[in-house]
């Protein structure tokens, strides 16, 4: 596949059920009504010349370069401003336009550099192209007069440059950031002859503004104004490959644009279904952790943890791993054995590595990290409307009108999704924001949330009982939607349990501190507001009342009749890349892929006799239990694929109590991340860049990922996973992906018509996949929910234990920034540490006033479990009695304070609600102080097979 | 460091079928027992389901009696819909718990 721009229709693509005829020099075309004639000349394969147009941004009538003549018009319109009508005669090539065009072209060339030869965008550059399309011969016009030359560009974004020379202020960029972005970063600043493309005030660059960094602008721009550094370093690509990005579980697609092995550039892909054609800082530009020099390529081994690593071949470390697993097996029974799946692997890969545990290993305790963030997801909804996945695709919020957001910051964690509700909100859709902080969608450019419920932590359930106790009591149900499509009984409980005065907004006022009259308002608005959509994450779902917080959530969709229709429905916001598919491959301890529990004997049997295995018939250990089961001696190794526990996981004290007390902690991951200071093995990983499989996002969209570089360890992640496997006597023979995907299809009915040849030929599938619905599923319970009707569930609030006292005042929550993700293992070694090089503690102005302290300072953090310090910002983001830190950097291990608590149906942990006291510091706790040593100890590789002495 | 940590899996145990029990309570004694039951039946592993007795004295009346349940009469039936799974060849739920 060579290289080729992505086709460019000018002006963006226009829904309607009319259709319009016209003839465009000579040939009749049919488009959409309302579509614009540049388009409609597009879609027969014309091309008429353009500067200021893209199909990512509405049309804009600036460059004067489109004109066409029409039949029956005076004058030359310009193509893109102008709708197609019925009968519509263009002409787009004429004497009279070519001289118009010609003349444009000029005047923009008499201001440019001609430095074609050796400018980044040489080939690939949209004024160079314009400049041959319109016949452009001469310049008449020099460089003498007034010009924008030699300008000093703009440096500094770490990923992209501005040059002001090469700008022909075609006003894509400014676009391109209000309407696909949302952010409004950008402007033309001054006018006519002087403006200037400039990034937040006068005094800003690009890095100080409030740009975010998400390319759009970069995408968008025709010149090398606005260029991707790599480019400018390593030239034009060659080729490009679709492929998905390995952050959040929005799942943009890409290409990764090629020069032989190295990656030039990712840009985002127009057709991509989850993201069209936009992206954020981290899949867009933070890709360089793929080379970064921390990398392991080579296999080590250690027989304690006190030992420096040992470098081996994959032959040695296989045996090794081998032959420690089946000696504990031996000893111990095959109960002490287990691994953990990863949800930043690929579908086949995560289904090989429970594959691998209950087959090989002989036990089920398998787990994956939706233990950890989305489990009551899963519990919640698979209770209320039978199926546990989100019930929309992205595409359904064009359609709401009043959208929910509880528990989840879209603009920093899932931005591509929520530049997509932004665009909604700008276009009139009413915004209720349910959260502790104020969040930048509470209030942003061209946005302000209609309520923002500042709710006190870990009060989720009392809000909704008070939302649902508004609905019932004022008459605001949907009671034909309740009638039929749910179960009658199970409601009318409900509503009797909701209606009690005891759940009214203004009794539950001293437990939520939300006031009642805005709670009452914000309830009304969501029955009444047409098309509801609710968007929830991690903020409801890390509770010790997670999973009954989602059973209120969709108790609250069914009530008000938001189900089965675009634009209304439950999504969970999934948190990494490839969650949602972890948890279908059978991940968790109780059951197999498909969600069919490994206590029936049919599915094990189904699974055995593919297999060649027999499977254990009792549930398996949770993460949280195999730690505890690990301390009592009675769980002894474990294999875990790409995560780390250690940081991510709560209570660190007790991981590092887990993990110190196994025989064996096998390690596969790209870096010595901090799991792997307690590991015996570590099997280098491979990059989402290195490997073939699929992920499936959070609207259950199945989508390739694709290899365009080989892996730097010599193997795919599957692959390891294999050669482990055979050295148990698995006998695997997998020769790609695509094989083991064809055994998930055959072993998973809603799988079933997925194969690689149809993903690849048809670029993603919406799973239910099967005879009911042969091309997928984008919006569920359309008719009627998937197990029949659907049920309330009365949700009891139950305050949760961990509690705020004298000794332990404030209530920390914790959450991630755009800028990084998670353990910060792939973010932290990019060049996105300009934005967020370290965690901050997030403190209101009244509670630093109390302790006297300043924005800046350092503090010390500690609660019940463990103390850490690290730097505060002083901000009214949070209420009094709240403060909010990041979990991306293990200097500041904010897990060290967070507690065991969980959630009542999963163990989820309670993330979100910690006890902690903040007082002034002068310097790092013991426990860091210990963990850094221990870190540096733990990371030592000795080199002595190579004669040089150890580190 | 684990010299410092002090691991009580029983106290835990406890403590967690006492909050599965706590948030079935707008459920009746029994139904609230057998759904408890029901819930540490598919999602225990032996090992935890076999380190609680049953009698100790933390234990709520309601986690107590769904112990004893499961020693007297095994697992009981599917009592809420998050322990309904799919059977063998069906597609159509689905869960993350």
């Amino acid at each position: 596949m060579g290289y080729a721009k992505q086709p460019d229709f000018g002006t963006p693509e226009v829904r309607s059920d009319h259709t319009v005829t016209l003839s465009i020099d000579g040939r009749e075309v049919t488009v959409p009504e309302g579509t614009s004639v540049m388009r409609a000349a597009a879609e027969i394969g014309g091309d008429i010349p353009k500067l200021c147009a893209t199909d990512m941004v509405k049309s804009f009538g600036s460059c004067r370069l489109c004109l066409v003549e029409v039949e029956g018009m005076r004058g030359t319109p310009a193509s893109c401003t102008t709708p197609v009508t019925e009968g519509m005669v263009v002409k787009t090539q004429t004497p009279r336009l070519e001289k118009l065009r010609r003349g444009v072209m000029e005047l923009y060339i008499s201001d440019h550099p001609l430095d074609c030869l050796t400018c980044s965008a040489n080939n690939d550059c949209e004024l160079q192209d314009a400049a041959a399309e319109v016949g452009l011969r001469d310049v008449r016009y020099g460089y003498d007069g007034a010009h924008h030359l030699g300008q000093v560009p703009d440096l500094s974004n770490p990923y992209f440059l501005f040059a002001p020379d090469k700008c022909i202020v075609c006003s894509r960029c400014v676009r391109a950031c209000d309407e696909v972005q949302g952010t409004l970063a950008l402007t033309v600043e001054a006018r006519g002859f002087d403006s200037k493309i400039s990034a937040g005030t006068a005094k800003d660059d690009f890095l100080s503004s409030e740009c975010v960094s998400c390319g759009a602008c970069v995408q968008a721009c025709p010149t090398s104004a606005l260029m991707e550094k790599s480019v400018k370093q390593h030239g034009k690509p060659e080729r490009s490959v679709v492929t998905t990005c390995a952050y959040c579980g929005v799942g943009c697609t890409f290409r990764a644009e090629m020069r032989g092995e190295q990656l030039v550039r990712m840009v985002p892909w127009k057709e991509g279904k989850a993201n069209r054609g936009h992206s954020c800082v981290k899949g867009r530009f933070a890709w360089g952790y793929a080379n970064h020099k921390d990398r392991i390529t080579s296999p080590m081994i250690r027989d304690s943890i006190d030992e420096p690593w040992r470098e081996v071949s994959w032959a040695e470390a296989i045996s090794y791993t081998a032959g420690r697993l089946k000696d504990i097996r031996a000893q111990h029974g095959a109960r002490a054995l287990g691994g953990i799946t990863s949800s930043r692997c690929t579908n086949e890969e995560t289904f090989l590595v429970q594959k691998l545990v209950r087959g090989g290993f002989g036990s089920n305790n398998v787990d994956t990290c939706a233990r950890v963030c989305h489990s009551p997801t899963g519990y919640g909804l698979k209770t209320t409307f039978g199926t546990s996945a989100g019930t929309q695709d992205f595409d359904s919020v064009e359609h709401s009108d009043v959208i929910l957001v509880i528990g989840a910051n879209p603009t920093d964690a899932h931005p591509v999704f929520a530049s997509r509700m932004k665009r909604r909100l700008r276009e009139g859709a009413k915004l209720i924001v349910i959260d502790p902080r104020r969040i930048d969608l509470v209030r942003s450019p061209h946005i302000e949330a209609a309520h923002h419920l500042p709710l006190q932590p870990g009060t989720n359930v009392a809000v909704l009982t008070a939302m649902a106790h508004v609905i019932v009591t004022e008459g605001l149900v949907d009671t034909q939607f309740v009638a039929e499509r749910c179960e009658v009984d199970a409601f009318e409980d409900w509503a009797r349990f909701v209606a009690d005065e005891s759940h009214s907004p203004e009794r539950l006022e001293p437990v939520t501190r939300v006031p009642a009259e805005e709670l009452r308002a914000a309830a009304r608005l969501f029955a009444t507001g047409g098309n509801g959509a609710i968007y929830y994450g991690l903020g409801v779902t890390e509770h010790s009342q997670g999973s009954s917080t989602v059973m209120a959530i969709a108790n609250l969709a069914m009530a008000t009749g938001n189900i089965g229709r675009p634009g209304v429905g439950v999504n969970p916001l999934r948190g990494q890349n490839n969650v949602q598919g972890a948890c279908d491959m059978g991940s968790f301890p109780h059951e197999l892929s498909g969600y069919r529990h490994i206590s029936d004997a049919e599915t094990r049997a189904l699974f055995e006799s593919d297999w060649g295995v027999t499977l254990d018939a009792e549930p398996g250990l949770r993460i949280n239990n195999m730690l505890d089961a690990a301390v009592d001696g009675t769980f002894r190794a474990i294999y875990i694929q790409g995560e780390d526990i250690l940081q991510s996981d709560p209570d660190t004290k007790h991981v590092a109590a887990g993990l110190e007390a196994m025989d064996c902690v096998i390690v596969h991951d790209l870096f010595l991340n901090e799991t792997a200071n307690y590991a015996h093995v570590f099997l280098p990983g491979s990059t989402f860049l290195e490997k073939d499989g699929t992920f499936t996002n959070a609207e259950r969209r199945i989508q390739p990922v694709r290899r365009v570089m080989d892996p730097a360890n010599g193997y795919e992640d599957w692959q390891v996973t294999q050669l482990l496997a055979n050295a148990m006597g698995l006998g695997w023979d997998y020769g790609h992906p695509s094989e083991i995907l064809t055994e998930i299809a055959r072993l998973t009915p809603t799988f079933a018509g997925v194969t690689w040849e149809r993903l690849c030929e048809e670029g993603s599938l919406q799973w239910p996949v099967n005879e009911a619905n042969p091309d997928g599923a984008p919006v569920m319970h359309v008719d009627g929910f998937v197990r029949g009707k659907g049920h309330f569930v009365v949700t009891e609030y139950v305050p949760t234990d961990e509690k705020a006292g004298p000794r332990f005042p404030l209530l920390l929550t914790t959450g991630r920034i755009l800028s990084q993700y998670n353990v910060g293992a792939q973010t932290r070694r990019t060049a996105n540490t300009a934005w967020h090089p370290e965690d901050l503690l997030e403190m209101h102005p009244t509670d630093a006033e109390n302790r006297g302290l300043n924005d800046g300072d350092w503090v010390r953090l500690a609660s019940r479990k463990g103390e850490t310090t690290l730097r505060i910002k002083v901000t009214d983001r949070v209420a009094p009695g709240v403060v909010y830190t990041t979990f991306h950097h293990p200097e500041t291990q904010a897990n060290v304070v967070t507690t065991d608590f969980s959630d009542w149906a999963t163990n989820c942990p309670e993330y979100k609600v910690t006890a902690v006291q903040v007082s002034a510091s002068n310097g790092p706790t013991d426990w860091q102080e210990d963990y850094a040593d221990l870190a540096e100890r733990s990371r030592r590789i000795s080199h002595e097979a190579e004669g040089e002495p150890a580190e | 460091m684990s010299d410092t940590y002090v691991s009580d899996t029983h106290r835990r145990l406890i403590y967690m079928a006492n909050q599965i029990a706590r948030n079935f309570c707008a459920l009746d004694h029994d139904a609230a027992a057998a759904a408890t039951a029901d819930h540490i039946a598919q999602f225990w592993d032996p090992r935890m389901k076999a380190a609680v007795a049953g009698d100790e004295a933390d234990l709520s009346d309601v986690a107590a009696r769904a112990f004893a349940i499961l020693r007297e009469q095994g697992e009981p039936a599917p009592q809420t819909r998050a322990t309904v799974f799919n059977d063998a060849d069906e597609g159509g739920r689905s869960d993350a718990g």
